[in-house]
C-alpha cells in the first residue's frame, strides 16, 4: 500500500514537472528547427503557422475566396496595381497610367518583360481577360469584384495598352485594380496558380501545408527567401507548441494570452488588423433605436479597461468605423467623442426614460474567444448604469444566418474588416438600403454624404465627405465603437523585415534572416 | 449497523464537507465571482486569493464555489427528472409487462442507442443552451438507464410471494407498486442515483467545456475547466482547482454509492 502511495505522489510531481517545463523551457531543440545548419549557415528559408487552410479553388478570381486565402496568395498574385504597407498604390504589372480629364477613361501601359510563373510574358489580352473574369457571375450568380461593374467597357488597341471607360467617375475605381492578372490561356488556375507576385507556387497539401518559392523572373524586387512553408495549424495550443519547437518561425493574429507565453524567446511585433471592433447595435429595436440609449452606452464603455483585460493593452482605440492604418480617412479626434463618464451615461438613459437600465443581449460568435471576453468585460461594466447583459455565445454558421444575414438580434460584438483599404468598403453598408446594412442605421444624412462621396469626381471633396460620413456614424452613435485590434505576430529571433497591410496579406517578400 | 461501512461514513463527511461549501457559495463569496481586476491578472494562489486570480483578475476560489454550485444544481435537477420519469416508466413496464413493456423498453434502447452527449447536444441544439436547457436536456438523457434499472428491479418482484399476497387481497396496482415494491427497490435505486449524480456532473463538465452550457461569465467547473485550458503554462493552478474539485466531488459521491451497495448487500 505504503509503495503505491509513493508511486502515486511522485507520477504527480512528474506531472507538474511537465506543466511548469512548457512555461519555463527558454532552447529550442536544434534538430526540429526547419533551417537545417549547411557549412554554418541555415537554410534562406521559413515556415509560416497559419489557423485556417485555404479556399478549396485557389483561383483568385473565383468567389468565395476566404480572407485567410488572400494573406497566402497575396504573395503570389499582384493587379495593374499593387498595394504598399501604407496604403499608397503603386503601379505593378502596369508601368504607368493616365486618367482624362473626365475621370471616366483610364488608359494603362503594361510594364515590359513582366513574366507569369509559367515564363509566358504578360501582354494586355491577358489583363483584359481577368478583369472581365472578375465581374462575370460564377453559377451562383455571384462576382469575385462586383465593384468592378462600373467598367462600361474595356478595350486593347495593342499589345501593352488597356483602356478601361467606366460609368461615372470614381477616385477609388484604382484600387479595385488590385485584382490578380492571370494567363488567359491557362486552365489549372484552380490546383497549379500561375501569376506574376515575387513567389510562385510550388504545391499544397490540403489540411497540411502549402508551400512557395522565389520568382526569380520576378519584375521588382527580388524576395529575400527562397522557400516559405504555410503549415495549416487550427488549434491554438498546438500553435504555440510548434512555435517553441521550432517546427514553425512566423505567426500572426495571435491571442494575446498566447503572445504572452511566446514574449522571452520570440520577437513579438505589433501592428493594426484591418477591421473595426464594436458592440453592433440593431438600431430597430427598442432600446436601441433610440439615439439617447447608444451614446448613453458609448459613455458607459471604458474602451481602454477593454484593451487592457481582454487584449493585455494592445489595440488602438477607435471612435467610428473606419481603422487607423486607412491613413487619410481616419479621423483620430473621434476616439475622444464619449469619454468614459458614468453619470453622464446615467442622466442621458434618465432622458431616454429608462433611469433604472433595462435588461439587453448581446450575441457573440463563439469561436472567436476575444469578442466573447470583451462580452464579459462590457457586461461588467454596464452594471454601473444598471444595464444587465446577458450574454449569448452562438455558432459562427448561426451568427451568420441569425445576426448577420437574418437581422435577428439586439447587439453582437464582431470585427467589420473591407476587401479593399477605402472609406467606402467600410461604410458603404451602412446606408439604409444596403444589403449588409445589418446594423439597420438609417440616416438621412448619411446617405446623402456616401452617395456624393463615391459619385465625386474630386478627391479632396471625396474624402471631406467621407470624414462627415465617419462623424455622422459617430455623433449618431450608430454603434458603440471599441478599437482596432492588435494585430500579435510572433517572429523567431534573428527574422526581419515584418510589413503590416490595411488589408488582409501575409508579405513574405521583405523578410530575411538578419546574420 | 452490524459492521462498521467506512465507505459510506467517508463519502458522508466528504459530500458533507463540498455540499457546506456550496451552500455557502450561494450565501458568500469572498469576492464577486464575475467582477474582474479584483487583484492582478494570473496571480498565483496567496492569501488574498486563495486559489489565484484568472485573465480577467477574477478570483478563482469565488468562481470555483459558485462553479460548484451550478455544476452541483445542474446534476440533482437532471438526477430528479431522469430518476422521477425514469422510475415511473420502469415501475410501470416492469409491473405489468407485456406489449406496453415492448414498446417502451424499444423506445428505450433507441435512445440509449446514441452516446449520452450526442443526443443531449441535439436537444440543447433545439432549444438553445444556457442552464435551464442544459437539465432538461441531460434530464432526458439519463431516464433510459433509471427506467431500465427500475424495470429489471421490479420485474424480479412481480411474481415474489408477498406480491402475489397484496394482489390476491385486492390491492390497487398503484398501491401495490408504491407502497409495497418500491421500497423494496431502493437498494438497487439508491447506488443507481449517486452514480447518476456523478455521471451528471461530468456530462455538465463536458458540455459546458464544448461551450453549450452555461454562459460567460456565469462559472461552472467544465466551462471554467474549458477557460482554463488556453492558460494552462500561465496559470496552471486554475486548472488543477477545477479539476481537482470535480474529482473530489466525484469520489465522494462515489464512495457514498459504494457504501450504499455493500449495505444493501449486507442487508439482504
Amino acid at each position: 500500500m505504503k509503495k503505491r502511495i509513493t508511486a502515486a505522489v511522485l507520477s504527480a510531481l512528474m506531472l507538474m514537472g511537465a506543466l511548469t517545463g512548457c512555461g519555463t523551457k527558454t532552447e529550442t531543440p536544434k534538430s526540429d528547427t526547419p533551417q537545417t545548419e549547411t557549412n554554418g549557415e541555415r537554410a534562406n528559408e521559413i515556415s509560416v503557422g497559419i489557423a485556417n487552410d485555404l479556399s478549396e479553388s485557389l483561383n483568385p478570381l473565383k468567389t468565395g475566396y476566404t480572407a485567410g486565402t488572400r494573406e497566402v496568395m497575396f504573395n503570389v498574385f499582384e493587379g495593374l496595381m499593387k498595394l504598399k504597407p501604407d496604403g499608397n498604390l503603386i503601379p505593378a504589372v502596369a508601368e504607368s497610367y493616365e486618367v482624362s480629364d473626365d475621370g471616366l477613361t483610364y488608359t494603362f501601359k503594361i510594364r515590359e518583360g513582366v513574366k507569369f510563373h509559367n515564363g509566358d510574358t504578360v501582354n494586355a489580352q491577358d489583363v483584359a481577360y481577368s478583369i472581365e473574369q472578375c465581374k462575370t457571375p460564377d453559377e451562383t450568380g455571384a462576382m469575385a469584384e462586383p465593384a468592378l461593374q462600373m467598367i462600361e467597357k474595356i478595350e486593347t488597341p495593342d499589345d501593352s495598352t488597356v483602356v478601361f471607360t467606366i460609368d461615372h467617375a470614381d477616385g477609388e475605381f484604382l484600387n479595385y485594380l488590385t485584382v490578380a492578372v492571370v494567363p488567359d490561356d491557362y486552365t489549372e488556375q484552380d490546383t497549379k496558380p500561375v501569376g506574376t507576385g515575387p513567389f510562385k507556387f510550388q504545391s499544397r497539401t490540403a489540411q497540411e501545408a502549402v508551400v512557395i518559392e522565389r520568382f526569380d523572373d520576378y519584375w521588382g524586387e527580388k524576395a529575400k527567401l527562397d522557400k516559405v512553408t504555410f503549415k495549416i495549424i487550427e488549434n491554438g495550443d498546438s500553435m504555440v507548441l510548434s512555435l517553441q519547437s521550432g517546427a514553425i518561425d512566423y505567426c500572426n493574429h495571435l491571442p494575446t494570452i498566447q503572445a504572452t507565453q511566446l514574449k522571452d524567446e520570440f520577437n513579438i511585433v505589433e501592428g493594426s488588423m484591418p477591421l473595426i471592433q464594436a458592440l453592433y447595435l440593431n438600431n430597430n429595436v427598442a432600446p436601441f433605436d433610440n439615439e439617447l440609449v447608444r451614446q448613453a452606452l458609448s459613455y458607459a464603455t471604458d474602451r481602454r479597461q477593454i484593451i487592457d483585460i481582454a487584449f493585455d493593452g494592445y489595440g488602438s482605440v477607435v471612435g467610428s468605423s473606419i481603422y487607423p492604418t486607412l491613413g487619410k480617412w481616419f479621423d483620430e479626434s473621434l476616439s475622444e467623442l464619449y469619454p468614459y463618464d458614468v453619470e453622464k451615461a446615467k442622466e442621458l438613459l434618465t432622458e431616454a426614460g429608462y433611469p433604472d437600465g433595462f435588461n439587453m443581449t448581446i450575441t457573440v460568435p463563439s469561436n472567436y474567444p476575444q469578442h466573447v471576453d470583451t462580452a464579459q468585460v462590457l457586461a461588467d461594466q454596464y452594471k454601473a448604469i444598471g444595464v444587465n447583459v446577458e450574454i449569448q455565445p452562438v455558432e459562427w454558421a448561426a451568427w451568420v444566418s441569425e445576426v448577420y444575414k437574418g437581422r435577428n438580434f439586439q447587439t453582437t460584438i464582431t470585427g467589420v474588416d473591407a476587401h479593399y483599404p477605402t472609406a467606402r468598403a467600410m461604410m458603404e453598408r451602412f446606408m439604409s438600403e444596403h444589403g449588409k446594412n445589418f446594423i439597420n442605421y438609417n440616416n438621412e444624412d448619411f446617405d446623402r454624404l456616401m452617395t456624393e462621396a463615391i459619385a465625386s469626381g474630386d478627391d479632396a471633396q471625396r474624402t471631406e465627405l467621407y470624414t462627415e460620413a465617419q462623424r455622422n456614424l459617430a455623433q449618431h452613435a450608430a454603434n458603440v465603437y471599441i478599437q482596432a485590434p492588435a494585430d500579435l505576430v510572433a517572429v523567431r529571433k534573428g527574422l526581419e523585415g515584418v510589413n503590416f497591410y490595411p488589408v488582409s496579406a501575409l508579405d513574405m517578400a521583405s523578410l530575411y534572416w538578419a546574420e | 449497523m452490524k459492521k462498521g461501512n467506512w465507505y459510506l461514513t467517508v463519502g458522508c463527511i466528504l459530500t458533507g464537507i463540498i455540499a457546506a461549501f456550496i451552500v455557502m457559495g450561494f450565501i458568500w463569496t469572498p469576492y464577486d465571482p464575475t467582477a474582474m481586476m479584483t487583484g492582478p491578472k494570473f496571480s498565483p494562489p496567496s492569501l488574498e486569493h486563495l486559489m489565484g486570480t484568472d485573465n480577467f483578475g477574477r478570483d478563482i476560489f469565488s468562481r470555483v464555489l459558485q462553479g460548484a454550485g451550478s455544476t452541483a444544481l445542474i446534476a440533482l435537477c437532471t438526477v430528479f427528472i431522469g430518476a422521477f420519469v425514469g422510475v415511473g416508466i420502469g415501475a410501470v413496464t416492469g409491473y405489468f409487462g407485456g406489449i406496453v413493456d415492448e414498446a417502451l423498453m424499444r423506445f428505450n434502447d433507441a435512445l440509449t442507442a446514441f452516446p449520452s452527449v450526442l443526443v443531449a447536444l441535439v436537444i440543447v441544439g433545439v432549444l438553445g443552451g444556457g442552464k435551464y436547457n442544459v437539465i432538461i436536456a441531460l434530464g432526458i438523457v439519463f431516464i433510459p438507464s433509471f427506467a431500465r434499472v427500475t424495470r429489471t428491479a421490479f420485474a424480479s418482484l412481480r411474481n415474489v410471494n408477498y406480491v402475489k399476497s397484496v394482489r390476491l387481497m385486492g390491492a390497487k396496482p398503484a398501491r401495490i407498486i408504491c407502497l409495497h415494491m418500491l421500497p423494496n427497490t431502493l437498494s438497487v435505486l439508491l447506488p443507481a442515483i449517486t452514480i447518476g449524480f456523478n455521471n451528471a456532473v461530468l456530462a455538465e463538465a463536458s458540455m459546458s467545456y464544448l461551450g453549450i452550457g452555461i454562459k460567460p461569465p456565469d462559472a461552472s467547473l467544465g466551462y471554467m475547466l474549458s477557460e482554463a485550458q488556453g492558460m494552462l503554462t500561465l496559470a496552471p493552478w486554475y486548472a488543477l482547482f477545477t479539476g481537482g474539485v470535480i474529482v473530489m466531488m466525484i469520489f465522494a459521491v462515489g464512495l457514498i454509492g459504494e457504501g450504499l451497495q455493500r449495505y444493501g448487500k449486507e442487508g439482504m
